[in-house]
């Protein structure tokens, strides 16, 4: 009770105390995991920032008197009381009361425990010792104003990642009480990025004000915002109440919430899309990987592999044995590990493929159906062989430090994995172009799958080119192995996930050409990323499916096939 | 004996062909591969089945039809006799097992197409009649509802419209036969009509046995998901966990199994089956003759997925469960095998690999799980390329290879 006569701030608000406690809870209950850890740095940051700079000691007595209270309104208007002086002091007690470090002694004294136990305001050591102290009582709801609190006085620090930190975590603040320390950062903010946070956190929160002159701007300003929360909530503005009274009585009010509304949709759609563009262009190059080793395959043997998605696994695998190796004898160079990854990866791959070539499938040629019966063969072998050796469970593959986190670009997250997939699979694809283009193996692969009979006649060496374009094309799912243990598990069943999706590719983009293949995997990574937000990642696959055989009745040889003689072989 | 066979024909088939030369090329080395030599069509004149062959199919049919579901019924469990309710359900199994593949070897053995989604017909099959057996199961559920139980979990009032008639018994074995056969016939018909085939066809209907897996694990399907049907109590009103149901379903899969296995002696018979198998040999040829091959394979390939169908009906009752794992690529795959096994394009080449494999199957995964992939995945490789007419012509493969044994070493 005192707590509030001192700070008669409260008295006008009375009423806003109510709604208001429920603004903390929900913090802390709904985003209170991710705050947390992010309020751990900031209270850290913060905390070093203040040892630093010796605090002055203002503190109101009385306030942090209140942090003693039995009562949790009580403490709560001694939190307030204490935000409300604004000084460094009263963030490092708070912070201190956030980290449970501020003590009551059975006598009420607040007290703190450094190298000796002080009392909170004067910071005179105790004496004698009490021999019973307890810390004061936090609970959620005292959390949450707490939280508010800090961010709202770290706001003026002079350090930039502290302020965006702080601006961050009062995002979802409505607190009122607030408007005076945002209008004072807002004043002397510089970086625009913090700028448009406080700003918006300050409309949002004067979208709730008496005035409604002050509610016209606030919603206006709102137009520029990018985020689904501000939506809902000047979408709430437009709504009725059951009485059939608008919750908003002043109709400019209304109107210019909708403008907002309707520019912030705009936005968000834009967004939206940007999002499923760069997960399909992900999804795309993924295929792309998958697929390229799979249409040079088939377009010179015509035989389909289906332990193709195992030649993955064992590129994945690869991958994982590198890490291993370099976590063991080279921790210093372990971020370069996926460098090193690549060509081994190529090889084991490439290796597995000539053999089985060489022992298998050489000895299929001209029985095409029985070759994919083989090849499931071996696909399954393969599974088995590895769960032998490395367990049932996923393997952990990390991504090095330079391919964790992100960028983003208008509010879309795109991860470093994903953006090195996507470079990493058009460089192998310009790779794979150029060698088919300019080399003596590309130009003997270009021929035999043009019309085998006539480049054997010509003196190509049929049977070695076979062998080395299966290496190559198990090599380069070797490669897309690689991708793939850098953002998803790494398990024997690997493969299998991406088999299906990448003969459709192949069945969709034709063979003898790679231009087809491209097309027909980043046209159906964006479709399917596109399509999935509304119809669910099932019913895409089918769709998918329908389309393909849809495509086939027109261009039965895939889009971009070859024509002419070759096509019937 | 078979290591020694293999190693002989590895050997030979490398000394034929050398790596590098042009006889390795696809669609033109094959002349010399038996593509087509064991797998001819059997000649007008000869009879539809011989005396012996007659006598074959009636004692078998006595024995399944008669002594083993008797013995199980009415001869008491202490006697020696007795056959146990464990091996007439895995027995029950196996036989439906070889409908499939009976029904994969009028697709594969004679016309030529290899489908990676009989599985799903089976599947199909064996949900259709799913539907009416969880009908029957009234409010014995778990909770005690109109409705079977995953629908009281998934808090759904009624039933979704694929469910509408199906506790009318004739409406369901209606269903068990067109379900499997109209997703047959539309599919094959826009596959068939652009001309798919071979390893492409086998590659769309993978596809479409993948979609379809997706599909059944879906809740919202309203097929049970991810648990799909099971705890089943009756048919018709009789308990289906009582001795004489279940001799009743053993008998009607082996009616089932010999009709299928008589129906594709009839087809292959008959002008339809000699230009399957026409198509199967040359199907360019064919057309040129005058023929569209679309009907032929439609009808065959819709034949076929009918009867995977009824042999789902038919396994569903049987082990008691049914669910989308049923549906998976693989499994489709190893219906590939069982036909390859046995040997393609004769009648029983088929029932023998389906039962050999399962019986395997049975047997690995019981004594050692851990390599049953092993084993299936050197099946798979070894029957490909060493005995590529499977087990029925494992004794001709071994015949000429003694002849030829026998005739080098008279001139060496």
């Amino acid at each position: 009770m005192r707590g509030r006569d001192n700070a008669p701030v409260f008295a006008t608000h009375q009423d806003g105390l109510r709604q208001r406690t429920l603004v903390p809870q929900a913090f802390s209950l709904t985003d209170g995991m991710m705050l947390r850890g992010f309020f751990g740095k900031l209270v850290l940051a913060v905390a070093m920032t203040v040892c630093l700079t010796m605090p002055a000691r203002a503190l109101d007595a009385e306030a942090v008197q209140g942090l003693a209270s039995e009562e949790l309104s009580d403490r709560i208007a001694a939190i307030d009381a204490i935000a409300a002086a604004g000084d460094e002091a009263a963030l490092e007690i708070l912070e201190l009361l956030y980290n449970g470090e501020v003590y009551v002694t059975e006598e009420g004294q607040v007290i703190l425990e450094f190298d000796e136990i002080v009392d909170a305001v004067t910071r005179e050591p105790l004496d004698p010792e009490p021999d019973y102290y307890d810390s004061v009582i936090v609970n959620n709801l005292m959390r949450g104003k707490l939280e508010t609190a800090i961010a709202s006085l770290s706001l003026l620090s002079d350090d930039r990642d502290t302020r965006f930190a702080s601006a961050q975590a009062l995002e979802r603040a409505e607190d009122p009480k607030l408007l005076p320390v945002l209008a004072k950062a807002l004043k002397s903010e510089t970086d625009p990025e913090i700028r448009a946070m406080l700003a918006q956190t300050k409309s949002v929160i004067e979208l709730a004000s008496n005035d409604p002159t002050v509610r016209l701007a606030a919603a206006t300003a709102l137009a520029d915002s990018d985020q689904r929360r501000v939506r809902e909530l000047l979408a709430a503005k437009l709504e009725k109440t059951s009485e059939g009274e608008f919750i908003e009585p002043v109709e400019e009010v209304r109107l210019a919430a909708e403008d907002s509304m309707k520019s912030i949709d705009r936005r968000l759609l834009l967004i939206d899309y940007l999002g499923r563009l760069f997960s399909g262009l992900s999804l795309g190059s993924i295929l792309l990987l998958v697929a390229l080793g799979l249409a040079i395959t088939y377009g010179l043997l015509g035989v389909i592999n289906l332990a193709h998605g195992e030649m993955l696994m064992i590129g994945a695998y690869s991958t994982y044995v590198t890490q291993t190796i370099f976590k063991n004898h080279f921790p210093d160079a372990f971020d370069f590990y996926v460098i090193a990854a690549i060509p081994v990866a190529f090889c084991v791959a490439a290796a597995v493929g000539m053999l089985l070539e060489r022992t298998v499938i050489r000895w299929l040629y001209g029985r095409p159906l029985e070759t994919l019966l083989a090849t499931w063969g071996i696909s399954l072998f393969l599974i088995q062989t590895v769960r032998q050796i490395f367990g049932a469970q996923n393997v952990e593959v990390a991504n090095p430090s330079w391919m964790s986190g992100g960028v983003e670009f208008m509010n879309v997250v795109m991860p470093y994995n994903r953006i090195f997939i996507i470079i990493f699979s058009f460089f192998v694809l310009a790779l794979v172009a150029l060698m088919l283009a300019r080399t003596r193996l590309g130009l003997f692969i270009r021929g035999v799958t043009q019309n085998r009979t006539m480049a054997s006649c010509v003196g190509v060496p049929t049977g070695r080119v076979d062998l080395l374009a299966f290496g190559l094309g198990s090599g380069i799912a070797g490669l897309a192995g690689v991708a793939l243990s850098q953002i998803g598990n790494v398990g024997p069943d690997l493969g299998q996930a991406y088999i299906i999706d990448s003969f459709m590719v192949v069945v969709l983009g034709g063979v003898g050409q790679l231009a087809g293949t491209v097309y027909a995997a980043l046209g159906l990574g964006v479709f399917s990323k596109f399509i999935e937000p509304h119809i669910g990642a099932v019913l895409t696959k089918i769709l998918v499916l329908v389309l393909i055989i849809a495509v086939i009745q027109k261009r039965p040889q895939g889009l971009f096939a070859l024509r002419g003689r070759a096509v019937e072989a | 004996m078979r290591q020694a066979v293999l190693k002989e024909d590895g050997g030979n088939t490398a000394h034929g062909d050398a790596p590098d030369s042009v006889a390795s090329a696809p669609g033109q080395g094959d002349t010399t591969l038996p593509h087509t030599g064991a797998m001819q069509y059997a000649p007008k004149t000869d009879p539809f089945l011989s005396p012996a062959g007659w006598m074959t199919l009636a004692i078998l049919a006595l024995i399944t039809l008669v002594i083993v579901p008797s013995l199980f019924v009415f001869v008491p469990e202490q006697s020696p006799f007795h056959v146990s309710a464990f091996t007439v359900t895995l027995v029950g199994k196996i036989m439906c097992y070889c409908i499939v593949a009976v029904a994969m070897n009028l697709v594969w053995g004679y016309a030529g197409i290899l489908s990676l989604g009989h599985g799903v017909f089976f599947a199909l099959g064996g949900y259709a009649f799913g539907m009416y057996l969880m009908r029957q199961i009234g409010r014995d559920g778990q909770y005690q509802s109109d409705l079977p139980d995953f629908m009281v979990f998934l808090d759904w009032k009624e039933y979704p419209w694929q469910w509408a008639f199906t506790d009318h018994f004739l409406w369901a074995l209606l269903l068990v036969v067109l379900v499997p056969g109209v997703l047959a016939f539309v599919f094959g018909f826009f596959a068939f009509r652009s001309r798919i085939k071979g390893v492409y066809f086998s590659i769309i209907t993978q596809a479409m046995t993948f979609a379809f897996m997706l599909l059944f694990f879906r809740n919202e399907t309203g097929f049970g998901g991810n648990n799909g049907f099971t705890d089943f109590k009756r048919i018709l009103g009789f308990p289906i966990t009582e001795p004489p149901m279940r001799a009743t379903l053993f008998a009607l899969s082996a009616a089932a199994l010999i009709g299928s296995a008589l129906l594709s002696r009839y087809l292959i018979r008959s002008k339809t089956g000699r230009i399957l198998t026409a198509i199967r040999d040359s199907e360019s040829r064919l057309m040129f003759s005058g023929y569209n091959p679309l009907w032929y394979k439609l009808f065959v390939w819709t034949l076929s997925a009918v009867i995977c169908g009824i042999a789902g009906a038919l396994y569903v009752p049987q082990v008691g469960i049914i669910n989308p794992s049923e549906m998976s690529p693989a499994n489709s795959i190893e219906i590939a095998v069982w036909v390859a096994v046995g040997g393609r394009g004769t009648i029983v080449g088929p029932i023998l690999g389906a039962s050999a494999v399962n019986g395997a199957k049975s047997f690995f995964t019981q004594s050692f799980p851990e390599y049953w992939l092993f084993f299936l995945g050197a099946l798979f490789i070894l029957v490909t390329l060493f005995m590529p007419k499977g087990i029925v012509g494992l004794a001709a493969q071994v015949r000429k290879l003694l002849r030829k044994e026998r005739a080098s070493e008279q001139s060496g």
